[in-house]
């Protein structure tokens, strides 16, 4: 029996409405939960590219990812494991500003964590960290532990491969010579 | 205002009428007045057949679909009409049958605002359809409807609804039919890969016992005699799925019979016996492999299909195959060597003889003293019919008695409901049948049960003067049920014993000619009464109560594991 890992399925589709539903319906069909998903346009116009993680074994990451690509819709879906990925998240964590001011450590916590600040007023201030999901965890557990987080927000994983191509290249190509050849 | 403007309406009706559509089953409702307005004026072009139910439209599109191999057509209205047509889609989608479901919906204005007859029919329909898409403005009918028949007929065929919003039928477009023949993120059929099909070949080559299971994707690529070709080419023996089972004739020498939970002893035992299974355009249906964990693990596994996703979904597989079987089977059929396997194709009488003595004889045969059995009326009704009629089933035992024992010899000639296993199936899908292949006789066998979930379309089978042969096996139970219960639940036959209601008067009250048999020696003559009538006929056979469909492999057993009920 295969064990669960953390898989991150990377997702090409036409920007149409109603596509996000389709990809999840197969999740849930198959009792999986999404742990992070974060979609925007792609380097290609008219084309949305969807980030999705999720724990599975292999022999179901497969599946599932074939049954995703078959999506008239979607033009291609494949999956990887981190080492294959580089990826990132972000996070933002609002504190208070007269704690912040008093806590001791704030420039080695800010260098530490290589966090920035993004806005600060009297009552309260914004700081962000991007990085991996431990990274920011670390640094959510330290603020609330020395001066309390009033705010915390993390975003869905972003990845891209570190292989030179992405497999949408070949597809595209592809779909180019086809698309030449009927004009 | 512009001449050259018509409605979107006119657009959709236009759009079918270039796509080869002739005859569209449905049912007006207040959201499709408009377009039901513009067919008045396409009589003689689009024959529109009323059913009595939206469900029955969807299932007589399938049955129309299913027999002419052309994609099945419903009009249906918005709320309640769109989400009774959700069982025929799911139907589709599982047996893949190309249908097209044009729903009204309200105006797009009032989209979102819980509408009168508002429903979100394309978050219910997404998760079984291959595509679904709303037309908000009239501009879009001619792009969605072309790429709709497209997207239906191509690939793994399968069901598409357009939820049609009413101010886009009454709006005005220009429009001109531009046929839909390529989609960037759609690629109906892989491209075959050589080195796999060299593989395949070299394997079956170096087989002594290959063995075949034919499913519905060879009849969907009109494969049927690529392979007869392939199959004789190397003398390679064959079993079908149930949907499967219309792409060989019945007597055919490498035809060994049907796979799966009721199929025949030979062809399961076999699976777990032969050295090269053969998989082409089926699914590995959990019906027809039993347990996984035991099915055919002494066998290198071949996997034809069209589609990616059911490669090695259920089985393990050595050698994928992905691409139409149009092309697949021809190329891997080259590199083949002619073989001879005769003691391995006679290896399969030992089970026929088998299963004849313990099992056909006693249902197609039985002792004059014993009540009428299901499938000796199935075998004399298929004797009587010939062997190009079309079969049509609804679901239970009466399905896999006709499926068993009817007997075809033409392709397109079995219509039942498999993976979803739709009681209420058969009569909207006979009548769809007759629509798609008027000149072929269509039996229909349903049980009390499932008559009984689409009794009302009689009333169309009446209107449309349709000539059905309708035989009802009454057991006056839900006999699958009641079959598992005996078997599996200690006779405790919670709810499914049923009191009946007259249906021969039924009939009669439908104009439809009709005959009720329960004594064996009445039998011949009811049938021939029944093919000599012109004309839609129902015949009610009551069937032994306990009648049990055998063999049976229970479920979640391994597949050689069979009953025979002695």
């Amino acid at each position: 029996m295969d064990t669960k890992q953390l898989y991150t399925l990377i997702i090409f589709s036409e920007n149409t409405v109603g596509l996000l539903n389709q990809i999840t319906v197969i999740f849930t069909r198959r009792q999986l939960n999404i742990e992070t998903l974060s979609v925007s346009p792609s380097a290609i116009s008219g084309i949305h590219k969807f980030t999705i993680t999720t724990f599975a074994e292999r022999d179901m990451i497969e599946k599932v990812v074939k049954q995703i690509d078959k999506r008239v819709d979607i033009l291609k879906a494949y999956y990887n494991t981190d080492e294959d990925l580089v990826h990132q998240e972000i996070a933002l964590y609002k504190v208070s500003t007269a704690l912040f001011m008093k806590m001791e450590g704030v420039e080695e916590l800010i260098r530490k964590y290589n966090a920035g600040v993004l806005e600060m007023n009297e009552d309260c201030l914004v700081i962000e960290k991007s990085g991996h999901y431990r990274e920011t965890q670390a640094l959510f557990e330290e603020l609330r532990r020395s001066i309390g987080v009033l705010q915390f927000i993390r975003s869905g994983r972003i990845a891209i491969t570190k292989s030179k191509v992405e497999p949408l290249s070949d597809m595209l190509s592809s779909m180019e010579e086809k698309i030449n050849m009927k004009q | 205002m512009d001449k050259n403007l018509i409605t979107g309406s006119e657009a959709l009706l236009r759009t079918l009428v270039a796509e080869g559509v002739d005859t569209v089953f449905g049912y007006p409702g207040g959201q499709v007045i408009p377009l039901y307005d513009c067919l008045y004026g396409y009589g003689d072009r689009l024959k529109h057949i009323l059913v009595r139910h939206e469900q029955g439209a969807v299932h007589a599109a399938q049955g129309y679909a299913r027999v002419s191999g052309k994609t099945g057509v419903v009009i249906v209205t918005s709320g309640p009409g769109a989400t009774n047509t959700v069982t025929g889609i799911a139907d589709a989608m599982m047996d893949s049958t190309p249908v097209v479901i044009i729903s009204g919906q309200v105006p797009s204005p009032l989209l979102g605002s819980d509408a009168f007859q508002e429903i979100d029919v394309i978050g219910i329909t997404q998760p079984v359809t291959k595509w679904a898409y709303q037309v908000r403005r009239p501009e879009e009918v001619a792009w969605a409807v072309s790429r709709a028949f497209y997207i239906a007929s191509t690939g793994r065929p399968g069901p598409v609804v357009i939820d049609f919003a009413k101010d886009a039928q009454t709006g005005f477009t220009d429009y001109t039919y531009e046929k839909v023949d390529y989609i960037r993120s759609y690629r109906p059929a892989p491209k075959p890969d050589a080195e796999r099909i060299a593989e395949a070949a070299a394997l079956i080559n170096a087989s002594e016992r290959p063995f075949a299971l034919v499913g519905q994707g060879v009849i969907l690529a009109g494969a049927e005699s690529e392979l007869k070709a392939f199959l004789e080419k190397a003398d390679i023996p064959a079993a079908t799925t149930m949907l499967g089972l219309s792409a060989m004739p019945s007597g055919y020498r490498l035809n060994k019979g049907l796979l799966g939970m009721h199929g025949n002893m030979g062809p399961n035992r076999k699976t777990n016996d032969c050295d090269v299974l053969i998989a082409i355009g089926m699914r590995f249906d959990d019906r027809v492999t039993g347990n996984l964990k035991e099915y055919a693990r002494q066998a290198k596994v071949i996997h034809f299909d069209i589609d990616l996703s059911e490669i090695g979904k259920n089985v393990p597989v050595d050698v994928p195959l992905a691409g139409d079987v149009k092309e697949t089977l021809p190329a891997v059929a080259r590199l083949l060597n002619t073989a001879e396997r005769k003691v391995w194709i006679d290896s399969f009488g030992a089970d026929e003889t088998e299963e004849y003595e313990k099992v056909i004889a006693k249902e197609v045969y039985p002792e004059g003293s014993r009540p009428l059995q299901m499938g000796e009326v199935v075998r004399k009704v298929s004797d009587a019919a010939g062997g190009d009629a079309v079969l049509v089933t609804d679901v239970g035992q009466n399905q896999m008695m006709a499926v068993r024992y009817f007997r075809h010899s033409l392709t397109r000639s079995v219509v039942t409901s498999g993976g979803l296993g739709t009681m209420g199936f058969g009569l909207p899908a006979a009548i769809g049948a007759k629509e798609g292949a008027p000149g072929r006789t269509v039996c229909l066998f349903a049980g009390d049960g499932g008559i009984q979930m689409t009794i009302q379309e009689l009333g169309s089978v009446m209107q449309e003067k349709l000539d059905i042969k309708i035989i009802v096996l009454n057991n006056n139970c839900l006999g699958m049920v009641r079959q598992w219960q005996e078997l599996f639940f200690d006779k405790r036959y919670s709810s499914t014993t049923m009191v009946n209601p007259d249906f021969a008067a039924i009939a009669a009250a439908y104009g439809i000619r009709n005959r009720n048999v329960s004594k064996r020696e009445d039998l011949d003559a009811a049938i021939a009464e029944m093919f000599n009538v012109t004309g839609a006929y129902m015949l009610v056979a009551e069937v032994e109560t306990h009648g049990m469909v055998y063999p049976m492999v229970p479920a979640g057993s391994p597949i050689i594991n069979i009953l025979t009920g002695e």
